[in-house]
């Protein structure tokens, strides 16, 4: 079964990527900026299995523009292979420290100190005179191992990027999902001291995961800083860390598919409000966000496994 | 023989309150071991020490010869000490398979938490185990029933199979037939000590019903006021007159569960 989804995954994957240079630049920037929240929201994905939401991951996201940013100013370095290794770095770095002391944490604390951690960020990054304060700064157009397209031709690279960078993070995901320690995710949530008494410390399994987490969120970080040529400290702002919350609640932690789709149909259902209604937009996303926990509970991701089983059951 | 558990002079306050003293407990390699004693005895509370729970104020336990005090309850379930809840302690949102498969998962390879992500879950060796154990605790009928939706004794059941997944040498069950109708104790009780027979693990358990201790138990540990009182064959400790005047005479419900903290 597991081979039938990278089948499909892959055609799909194929599709999204040839289809690429015939869509309008803004629909392949939404798309870029897409698949950056998504690699944010499989990090979500995978603590909300354990039980925990984190509201601060746009701190990961912030981390990973900003050093996609910064190295570009400082160096001179363009290349973006080199910028998202980095970004990585610094926020699987950040993530392993605060680690210590998030991985104690459950519930709402865990969720309210993930924020201020955050937050902190947001007022360094505000105050920070030499990184543009609330402005921010711009960011140079990144290049591939020397290609250095331009325009159109760049968008497209990004858009390609991204969608390369979003299959192996959906296919890493997807083989922790099925490791020993991704299958302790429900384990973790249900009971811990069970878990502690098998001989494992679920502490440290969170530990792991706010990392991998982290990680996810400062590459998300990273592309979205590329494709918009721009970081502020915005990207760290709680608003920032409750959209992507938004859109794990609007997939589900079922599955890595479910990341993607919820993605894009979240930032086309925010541009589509901000052109019907610029002034109120936030209704309809508001709206759409109440639906979705009336009617799928367990978000897009139960459609699929929800037909799977009444095709199950039916089977029988 | 050396003693697989040796327990001498334990201490446990809390503030002002003693909960364990003087503790001298030898327990030989496979005996079948019941611990008796009225609530507030200490019986849980030296449950707690051996299993690293809750550490002692002095005194020491070894293992297998090994100095186990104070260490932490993950090290020494590793090490082979094991042990099951009163309220059984398990993963409601799994399966019975899935929680079976989880434990088996974890028992089979002590690993970092990396290692771990880099193991797939199902392989064939635990798989196998884990229909083994299944199997060995008569849980086939559950199999695929959410944990949550179990009977109160199937739950106990399937707690005490996780406990044993990682082949303790020693296994404590702290009061395996607690909130059980009398009618279903025997039954799993017979159970779980064929199951543990089997795998040859020492077993110390906490009973409050008199009967199901005289019936399973090789040796009887009765605490009373935080110590052992009394120290022998079921038939000596139960005919104790301290004993009967302390714990199974009167403070204590023969048969019928009572559930306490």
């Amino acid at each position: 079964m597991a081979g039938g989804k990278h089948i499909l995954g892959g055609l799909l994957f194929v599709a999204a990527a040839a289809v690429g240079p015939f869509l309008p630049a803004w629909l392949i920037s939404l798309l870029t900026i897409a698949l950056a929240s998504a690699l944010v929201v499989l990090g979500l994905v995978l603590l909300w299995r354990a039980g925990l939401v984190s509201f601060g991951q746009a701190l990961y996201y912030a981390i990973g523009a900003y050093a996609v940013a910064l190295m570009m100013r400082w160096t001179g370095i363009h290349d973006a292979f080199l910028a998202v290794i980095i970004a990585a770095f610094a926020a699987a770095l950040t993530a392993f420290f605060v680690g210590f002391l998030l991985a104690r944490y459950r519930e709402i604390f865990f969720a309210m100190l993930s924020l201020a951690l955050s937050m902190i960020l947001y007022g360094v990054l505000v105050k920070t005179e030499a990184l543009g304060s609330t402005d921010g700064f711009n960011v140079s157009t990144p290049t591939f191992l020397g290609y250095a397209p331009h325009g159109f031709e760049l968008t497209v690279a990004l858009y390609w990027y991204a969608l390369a960078l979003g299959a192996i993070a959906a296919v890493i995901v997807g083989a922790y999902m099925r490791s020993v320690a991704g299958a302790l995710a429900v384990p973790v949530r249900d009971n811990e001291i069970r878990v502690e008494y098998l001989g494992v410390s679920a502490t440290r399994l969170i530990h792991l995961k706010l990392v991998i987490a982290g990680t996810l969120g400062g590459v998300g970080g990273a592309i979205a800083a590329m494709s918009i040529s721009h970081v502020d400290p915005a990207m760290s702002y709680w608003t920032t860390s409750g959209g992507f919350v938004f859109i794990t609640i609007l997939a589900g932690a079922g599955s890595v598919a479910a990341a993607f789709i919820g993605s894009i149909l979240f930032e086309l259902v925010r541009t589509a409000s901000v052109a019907l209604m610029p002034g109120t937009w936030q209704l309809i996303l508001g709206t759409v966000l109440l639906l979705t926990i009336l009617f799928l509970p367990d978000g897009l991701g139960s459609l699929f496994t929800r037909r799977r089983k009444v095709a199950g059951e039916s089977a029988q | 023989m050396n003693p697989v558990i040796s327990v001498r002079d334990l201490q446990k306050t809390f503030g002002s309150v003693v909960a364990a003293r003087d503790i001298n407990v030898d327990i030989p390699a496979l005996q079948t071991v019941g611990i008796i004693g009225a609530n507030g005895a200490g019986k849980t509370t030296f449950v707690n020490m051996i299993t690293g729970h809750i550490k002692p104020t002095s005194g020491t336990i070894s293992f297998a010869g090994k100095d186990v005090t104070g260490l932490p309850s993950r090290t020494i379930c590793r090490m082979g000490i094991s042990r099951s809840f009163q309220v059984a302690q398990i993963f409601p949102s799994l399966t019975v398979y899935e929680n079976m498969c989880a434990a088996a998962a974890i028992a089979r390879t002590n690993a970092s938490v990396f290692r771990y992500a880099l193991m797939p879950l199902l392989n064939e060796a635990a798989v196998s185990e884990t229909e083994e154990a299944i199997d060995l605790f008569q849980l086939s009928k559950y199999r695929d029933a959410p944990a949550a939706t179990l009977p109160q004794g199937v739950r106990k059941l399937l707690d005490i199979a996780m406990a044993v997944a990682g082949r303790p040498q020693v296994l404590l069950l702290d009061e395996p037939t607690s909130g059980i109708s009398v009618e279903e104790k025997y039954d799993l009780m017979e159970i779980v000590m064929a199951a543990l027979k089997s795998r040859k693990v020492t077993v110390l358990f906490v009973e409050h019903d008199m009967e199901l201790v005289d019936r399973f138990a090789e040796r009887v540990l009765a605490f009373y006021d935080g110590t052992v009182i009394s120290d022998g064959s079921p038939a000596e400790v139960l005919g104790d007159p301290r004993v009967q005047e302390l714990i199974t005479g009167h403070a204590l419900p023969r048969s019928g569960s009572v559930a306490h903290a």
